[in-house]
């Protein structure tokens, strides 16, 4: 797509902003209509105004962002790093590809506890939590990308007497980026609920922490902020990777997820 | 034209006898057996047979992608200056193009992998483009293209890097009936500009004698090498060519051949 928006990008964006506000407008009704009580739900402009209360949001944003960033880039950075290992050692392909297998089968969730015994509380372990959650999907889909390289064409660059590094860097690699950017795409929902899990178990800081503190007063509005904001900043990292990938991959190659 | 002196009398490819056997643990499976037959410079040589005859195998034992079992193969005649790595080009069936390059970047490939000087590749790319007939289609993505015209730019990759033997694996057994024709017709023109030797695989009988100056027949269960037939048609060739008498006589000997009444 050239440069400026086209009339359909304008629509589709239209339609984004809409659909989120008809969301915010069904709530409100049910909290008025339905008459909830407070504590049960809040009214959207009760848990907008619940940011002029005397909780450190600043604070703990910051906290959770840095969580959930931090993680996800340690996640990206194992994950293609390991997968590019696999990819050129075929004996560490074939002896940790089923072990990786095994362990994406673990729910990381459940080893948020032991982690915190290993790293004691704090940032760096809720890190660590992210990323031990997120980085397996983007292994496994880089590994997968890396194998897909169409026979013939590798026989039409070995008529040409092409390197191994030669094959890698202009066909395999660029190749695998779909894969890449299909996989960590996954992997920010992933990264976000591991460093919301590490806040509620063990922590002094951060959205999640926030609301397991809020919740002991029943302060329904803060809860419902808190859950809004982490979702925010699951957002924004989405919205980068997804302008990452519009910079990097084809239109036609891209991998549709979510 | 190389000019090259090995040119007199002797032809630019000899294969004598060439087989190639596959083993997997449990069998032996004859690819080819006994292929015979000579190839001189600037020929088109169609190989027609039916699937699985091993002709496949046949075109990348040529391009020296598979080692041979048995048999001699001799590319450039002796003493000649023939370089396998720079002297093959390859066009399969499917058009291989590279979906994150653009139509110049992909008929590039071979001159980076070859490290050939760059400015002189763009200029002959740019002109390669224009013979296969996409002027103007140089920064489009493959996406963007038709199946015909991908493989138009397929062709012109398999040229850039001036190779005096151009390899091809039914590359227009994936289009429609039509374009097919189209592209036959397109082929013969582009062989005939750029006077290069070509190999032409292909399961279509008629498209094989419409386009070979010789048609080499093998035959599948077991894989063998059944004729070589000099086709005798005028040139340039047309398309109201596959109603002559003769066509229909030369398309029947290899149907015969090919156990098909």
């Amino acid at each position: 797509m050239g440069p400026g928006l086209s009339a359909q990008t304008i629509w589709r964006w239209t339609a984004v902003v809409l659909v989120h506000l008809a969301v915010v407008l069904v709530w409100y009704l049910a909290v008025k209509v339905g008459e909830v009580p407070k504590f049960v739900l809040a009214s959207p402009e009760e848990t907008l105004l619940s940011l002029f209360d005397t909780y450190p949001w600043f604070h703990n944003t910051m906290v959770t962002t840095a969580e959930i960033f931090g993680g996800y880039f340690l996640a990206v950075v194992v994950g293609v790093g390991l997968a590019l290992l696999f990819s050129w050692f075929h004996t560490v392909d074939n002896l940790l590809m089923p072990l990786v297998v095994s362990l994406n089968m673990i729910p990381k969730v459940a080893l948020g506890p032991l982690i915190i015994v290993w790293f004691d509380y704090g940032i760096q372990t809720n890190i660590v939590i992210a990323f031990s959650i997120s980085f397996l999907p983007i292994l496994i889909t880089t590994a997968r990308g890396l194998r897909e390289v169409e026979p013939d064409l590798v026989d039409l660059v070995r008529t040409l007497r092409a390197t191994q590094w030669q094959i890698f860097v202009k066909i395999q690699l660029p190749g695998s980026l779909p894969y890449i950017f299909s996989g960590m795409k996954v992997a920010v929902v992933l990264a976000v609920a591991g460093a919301v899990v590490g806040e509620f178990i063990a922590s002094d800081s951060g959205l999640a922490y926030l609301i397991g503190q809020v919740q002991v007063t029943l302060d329904t509005a803060a809860m419902m902020m808190a859950v809004i904001l982490i979702t925010l900043v699951g957002v924004a990292l989405y919205l980068i990777v997804l302008g990452l990938e519009r910079l990097v991959v084809v239109r036609d190659a891209r991998v549709e997820t979510v | 034209m190389t000019g090259a002196p090995a040119a007199r009398g002797e032809p630019f490819i000899r294969l004598v006898g060439v087989k190639k056997v596959f083993r997997t643990r449990r069998q032996e499976f004859l690819a080819v057996s006994d292929a015979t037959f000579d190839v001189n410079e600037g020929e088109l040589v169609s190989i027609v047979g039916p699937s699985g005859c091993g002709k496949t195998t046949l075109l990348k034992i040529v391009a020296g992608l598979h080692p041979h079992d048995g048999g001699t193969l001799e590319i450039g005649g002796a003493g000649s200056d023939f370089d396998p790595a720079r002297d093959v080009g390859m066009v399969f069936q499917q058009p291989l193009l590279l979906k994150w390059r653009r139509v110049l970047e992909n008929v590039l490939l071979p001159a980076e992998i070859l490290g050939l000087p760059m400015g002189e590749a763009r200029e002959r790319a740019r002109g390669l483009i224009d013979m296969v007939g996409l002027a103007g289609h140089e920064q489009k993505y493959p996406y963007e293209l038709s199946g015909g015209m991908q493989q138009r730019a397929a062709i012109a990759r398999s040229l850039v890097h001036d190779p005096r033997l151009i390899l091809m694996d039914e590359p227009f057994g994936a289009l429609d009936a039509l374009t097919r024709e189209r592209m036959n017709l397109e082929l013969l023109r582009i062989w005939e500009q750029s006077r290069k030797t070509i190999l032409f695989v292909t399961h279509g009988i008629a498209e094989a004698v419409f386009l070979g100056t010789r048609v080499v027949v093998l035959t599948a269960g077991p894989a063998r090498m059944a004729d070589r037939i000099d086709i005798d048609l005028p040139r340039p060739r047309t398309l109201d060519m596959k109603t002559h008498e003769r066509f229909g006589s030369y398309a029947r000997r290899i149907y015969h051949l090919l156990g098909v009444e």
